[in-house]
């Protein structure tokens, strides 16, 4: 029965973001200011990073509910990165210390819940930094695939 | 029954070339509710746009997602293009398959399985973008500047004489700031006084221009273009209007000792009603009630109030608040100078003629102390030997600041030129870590102080001063050379380094404007918005934003000025409309919202029914003041607030749209 149901999942998994070790769906949920543009700099810099990411768009970290990775691990996800400007240097004064606060307390709430801290990051990525944006997505993602990849997974097992 | 179009661009051969943009237009096709799918070379073109422009009318379109470039680059060009056809503007969604797939990946297959992605995200964000309207601001027209130094009183001036009124506000007795209180100009060395009071009496005289002096910006409410100013105009026991500047007065003072002039950097005395300087614009004393004797030995001495012809000397006079309404603001407050007594080494403060570079201006200003004859504050003899030490304080990551104090490379060199020039035969030495003279003129000014007027620049810093037999001894390093120099001076001038006003801080949490980990303003943006604070309205000038000289803080105030002027040249301000929005329904009045809003822009509103009888208290969004940041949406237990644009339905949606 349990065999049935993977092959099933995998027939339907279409190639990329499947539900595979070794092509993870990353999503990243990023502000506006910092992050988004530090991505779009290692595009203009024609930086080359790994493509199982999936850039979501907020005007700051501020915004992101903690709600939202809780989504998006329902939705497949099997890593949830969370990115904004460096503290001090928010585009809304204090947006990125608000993120910082409840993300410290929803942290320790996934880890309640049994989610494998693993595939949870939070980090600081400034409009100038395309190198440390594809370095983050590059070893974030290769920290997915050595985590075991099937859709329960996301859990650790204890 | 939404009805999106969504157009792939291919942006030449930068996105096709690496993305397979058919099949991403022909993925676009499948989704329920994309009546149009179109892939295009230039979507940014002329033509492009005008095919994006036909198709919204000839398909009816509710929205549309371009899969392009990063929003960044044309979210705003196909706005517009949208907003012509009648379409809301805020229905258009980008898909960024430039910066973030095709000029960051390689593989073909997965670039696009990549792009199909994001386009089907943006496609589900679309379909649930509501209308938003930009947010009109109504702007008061009339500005008020924060401080009245040249920075400051530029910017008065050019925004009064753009037709614009203006209040400047000035803490001190007497507007001119510091630069009143040089002596000659680097590098052309004309006399500070005589080009600044010409600007100081302008800028009183200015029929625009109400003028506070000694006086504090007390409270600062409101956002652009309807701030609310509070103005404390300190007593100053003087009656304004009645006044001649006489100077009958603080002749009659008997208090002419003990009391150390600010102006004159403690080099002299002054009287308890006192100008700070005979050029003092506006021309009325103040009386400092902390050292007069009338009001320490209760109402005893009136020698001032005897001799004043005008009677114009009201003991009786108190502070007043005076309030206005102003649509702009410009925060000029300058500088101060670092107290440097923590160079035990170099003897500030302990020996009298080590002394700041500051005092020395003083010293050879014609209207200084010494009345611009160069003398020792010890013993009046003057100097033949000065060392000017430079970077004291700044510079210097472990006891000062790190930064570079910018003016005191061109100082020094102009104070060892002007000392040559005044005492003839005697030598300067100047310890140096650079020699920063980059604007115009400048590095020929610092030559001609070595090469005409002879000063020694010796490369190094100075380990040790101390006195002895009446002088000097400076031993120091000259890095060049690798010797170990020796020098009796009779005095020392310490290259002072330069840090925000004291007080400039409270200002700025006042403005709610941000300031960087030194006290400077910081602007909006470094490069691009040089002269923004950032809060909307707030504008910045002059040394409050960082270390400048003179021409930098004259063109700082001119273009605070000139985007003041900029923006009321409408009557109204548009705000882009992506801000917050309350559920007044459902809001709980917890008000976790206006605890973290960084804007204050969050406010009570009491809702009322018919009678009068209050309902309910709900949450109260400022649109002047809102950013959209989104900060209260998850402050909110009730989920009764969103920001427009990124709704949480919007967002979750997106999620979805990524499912694997």
């Amino acid at each position: 029965m349990e065999d049935k149901d993977v092959k099933k999942e995998e027939h339907k998994a279409p190639k990329h973001g499947g539900d595979n070790s070794s092509d993870p769906r990353i999503i990243a949920f990023v502000c506006n200011w910092c992050t988004y543009s530090g991505a779009d700099l290692a595009g203009t810099s024609r930086m080359k990073y790994s493509d199982n990411v999936r850039v979501i768009k907020l005007p700051c970290t501020g915004r992101i509910d903690p709600l939202f990775i809780v989504e998006a691990f329902k939705k497949g996800a099997k890593g949830v990165l969370v990115s904004g400007c460096h503290p001090g240097d928010c585009h809304y004064t204090s947006g990125n210390y608000h993120s910082r606060r409840k993300y410290a307390t929803f942290r320790d709430l996934l880890g309640y819940l049994g989610v494998d801290l693993d595939r949870v990051e939070f980090s600081w990525v400034s409009a100038s930094e395309g190198n440390k944006w594809v370095s983050i997505i590059n070893e974030f993602t290769d920290k997915i695939k050595s985590l075991p990849g099937k859709s329960t997974d996301i859990f650790t097992k204890k | 029954m939404s009805r999106i179009g969504v157009f792939v661009c291919w942006c030449g051969s930068n996105i096709a070339g690496t993305v397979d943009v058919e099949k991403v237009r022909e993925e676009a096709a499948k989704i329920p509710g994309v009546v149009s799918a179109l892939d295009y070379k230039y979507m940014c073109s002329d033509p492009g746009q005008n095919s994006l422009r036909n198709i919204i009318k000839e398909k009816n379109l509710t929205g549309i997602v371009l899969a392009a470039c990063s929003p960044h680059m044309h979210e705003n060009t196909f706005r517009k293009a949208a907003a012509k056809e009648g379409l809301n503007p805020y229905f258009v969604e980008i898909a960024n398959i430039r910066e973030q797939v095709s000029w960051v990946h390689e593989d073909k297959e997965r670039a696009t399985a990549k792009a199909v992605d994001l386009m089907k995200m943006m496609v589900e964000k679309v379909k649930r973008d509501r209308p938003i309207e930009d947010v009109r601001v109504p702007l008061n027209k009339k500005a008020l500047v924060i401080g009245g130094g040249i920075a400051g009183i530029q910017a008065a001036l050019d925004i009064a004489n753009g037709g614009v009124e203006v209040i400047l506000v000035e803490k001190e007795p007497s507007i001119g700031g510091r630069m009143i209180q040089l002596d000659e100009t680097f590098p052309t060395l004309d006399c500070s006084s005589c080009i600044m009071t010409p600007k100081m009496v302008e800028a009183n005289q200015h029929p625009n221009i109400k003028l506070y002096t000694y006086s504090e910006v007390e409270d600062i409410s409101g956002y652009i273009g309807n701030f609310k100013v509070k103005i404390k105009k300190k007593a100053r026991s003087v009656v304004e209007k009645d006044c001649t500047g006489c100077g009958e007065c603080w002749n009659a003072c008997p208090m002419h000792k003990n009391v150390k002039s600010e102006f004159n950097v403690n080099l002299s005395e002054r009287t308890a009603i006192y100008v700070p300087f005979p050029q003092a614009v506006p021309l009325v004393p103040v009386l400092d009630r902390s050292v007069c004797l009338h009001f320490k030995k209760g109402g005893k001495c009136q020698k001032c109030y005897d001799a004043c012809g005008p009677k114009c000397i009201n003991f009786d006079l108190q502070d007043e608040i005076i309030e206005e309404t102003v649509g702009a603001i410009v925060a000029s407050t300058g500088y101060d100078l670092m107290d440097t007594s923590m160079y035990g080494e170099y003897g500030y403060g302990k020996y009298k003629d080590v002394i700041s570079g500051l005092q020395f201006e003083r010293l050879l200003s014609a209207s200084g102390p010494t009345e611009g004859v160069i003398k020792r504050p010890s013993d009046g003899k003057t100097p033949q030997t000065i060392v000017f030490v430079q970077c004291v304080g700044s510079r210097d990551p472990e006891k000062g600041v790190p930064y570079c104090s910018k003016v005191c490379c061109m100082y020094t060199a102009k104070h060892a030129k002007l000392f040559a020039h005044k005492v003839h035969g005697s030598q300067s030495y100047v310890f140096y870590i650079d020699i920063r003279s980059t604007s115009k003129g400048y590095e020929e000014f610092v030559r001609g102080t070595m090469e005409q007027d002879g000063a020694i620049y010796l490369r190094g810093r100075v380990s040790k001063i101390y006195e002895d037999e009446g002088k000097l001894i400076v031993k120091g390093a000259d890095t060049l050379s690798g010797n170990q120099v020796e020098i009796a001076a009779d005095m020392v001038v310490l290259a002072t380094g330069v840090i925000p006003k004291k007080g400039s801080d409270k200002l700025a949490q006042m403005l709610g404007i941000s300031y960087d980990k030194y006290g400077f303003f910081t602007e909006s943006h470094p490069k691009l918005r040089p002269a923004e604070s950032s809060t909307a309205g707030i504008f910045l000038a002059g040394m409050a934003q960082g270390p400048r000289d003179i021409p930098e803080s004259v063109v700082s105030g001119s273009a605070a000025a000139s985007k003041i002027l900029g923006l009321f040249s409408k009557n109204e301000y548009e705000v882009e409309g992506t801000i917050a929005n309350v559920n007044e329904a459902t809001c709980v009045a917890c008000f976790y919202c206006q605890r973290v809003c960084a804007y204050n822009a969050i406010s009570k509103k009491e809702i009322k029914d018919r009678s009068g009888k209050l309902i309910k208290v709900v949450a109260n969004v400022n649109p002047g003041l809102c950013t959209g940041c989104g900060a209260c949406v998850n402050a909110c237990f009730s989920k009764s607030i969103d920001v427009k644009g990124f709704m949480d339905d919007q967002i979750y949606a997106e999620i979805k749209a990524l499912a694997v």
